[in-house]
């Protein structure tokens, strides 16, 4: 068994309705940012995962995201597995 | 007659639910703790208002894999009577028991405050007292997160099926964007699943059964139970 630090990258489903993220760019706007379009906001869950390999704990962490991790209605997920490190942030 | 109402950590309606159901079904009423395996024999369940495990990682989403949600999902599954208000439709969703979800409300708004209700639907378990059209005149809300969202398929399927139930609407009745506190897709404020056993609704009908509360138009759904409980 190996540590595997997994980092699960939850984002609103494109077409969503995404208030927070408007409600972000609009901020950005009136503080003279400009140019600054698509504005989403989503969530990190970062954690260890001792698994065999990297494909298993790959696919432990996509069981996890179908399951609990993001709601398939609103929300794509992405998964990104790296060994060693632990989940230091 | 005996129905359970479901307590989780950070649920706070589930006394008035409690109450409602005493009070307006004349039934017996029991908790059900979130960590029980056991429904008690309970003839319906509801899954009460609040903000159940602080509504971490999403409203509802850990409530529906707590170990009484085995319980009230295999309930249901089997036919059983089960209510979700708020928290409670929110947890029904993620539980996947009904369909789409429960996004952030359009305006990011925490919305409190009476909303009127048309009625698309009257028929058992939850609706057969009030009738189609009927207004439902200042039932509460109080949500941050109760703007229902599903893929346009889904909500033809709905529409088609006859499973919206309720629909925002103004003092008249009209379905209108100004009526909609939330951002509803086409104003929906609560669904049943394929079987209409199960309900889920934003609006609290147990804080609309007495006069001192303001309104009492959420008595009939009460009534449907009721009645639809003591045919079966």
């Amino acid at each position: 068994m190996t540590d595997f630090r997994v980092e699960v990258r939850v984002t609103p489903r494109r077409g969503i309705l995404d208030p927070q993220g408007k409600a972000v760019g609009g901020a950005l706007a009136s503080l003279g940012f400009a140019g600054v379009t698509e504005v989403h906001v989503g969530r990190l869950i970062v954690f260890t995962l001792a698994a065999e390999s990297t494909e298993q704990a790959r696919e432990r962490a996509d069981a996890m995201c179908r399951q609990l991790l993001a709601n398939p209605v609103t929300e794509d997920y992405d998964v990104r597995v790296a060994e060693g490190e632990g989940s230091g942030r | 007659m005996k129905i359970g109402v479901v307590t989780f950590p950070g649920s706070n309606c589930d006394y008035d639910c409690y109450k409602a159901v005493q009070e307006v079904l004349g039934a017996d009423a029991v908790y059900l703790w979130h960590k029980e395996h056991d429904l008690q024999g309970v003839d319906a369940v509801f899954l009460p208002g609040g903000f159940s495990y602080g509504d971490y990682l999403r409203a509802g989403a850990i409530a529906a894999h707590s170990p009484i949600m085995r319980e009230v999902i295999a309930f249901a599954t089997e036919g059983g009577t089960v209510a979700g208000v708020c928290n409670g439709f929110q947890i029904l969703c993620e539980a996947g028991l009904l369909p789409g979800a429960l996004i952030r409300n359009r305006s990011l708004k925490f919305r409190s405050r009476p909303v009127h209700l048309r009625v698309e639907q009257s028929a058992p378990p939850f609706t057969s007292a009030y009738r189609v059209g009927q207004v439902l005149r200042s039932v509460p809300i109080a949500h941050g997160e109760g703007c229902y969202a599903a893929d346009e398929h889904v909500l033809d399927g709905l529409e088609a099926e006859g499973r919206v139930v309720f629909r925002y609407c103004d003092v008249d009745g009209g379905v209108t964007a100004e009526a909609n506190p939330n951002g509803s897709a086409r104003g929906i404020a609560g669904i049943v699943n394929t079987a209409g056993n199960v309900l889920g609704m934003m609006p609290h009908p147990e804080r609309a059964v007495d006069p001192l509360l303001g309104s009492t138009d959420g008595r009939g759904l009460f009534r449907s139970l009721a009645d639809h409980l003591v045919r079966a």
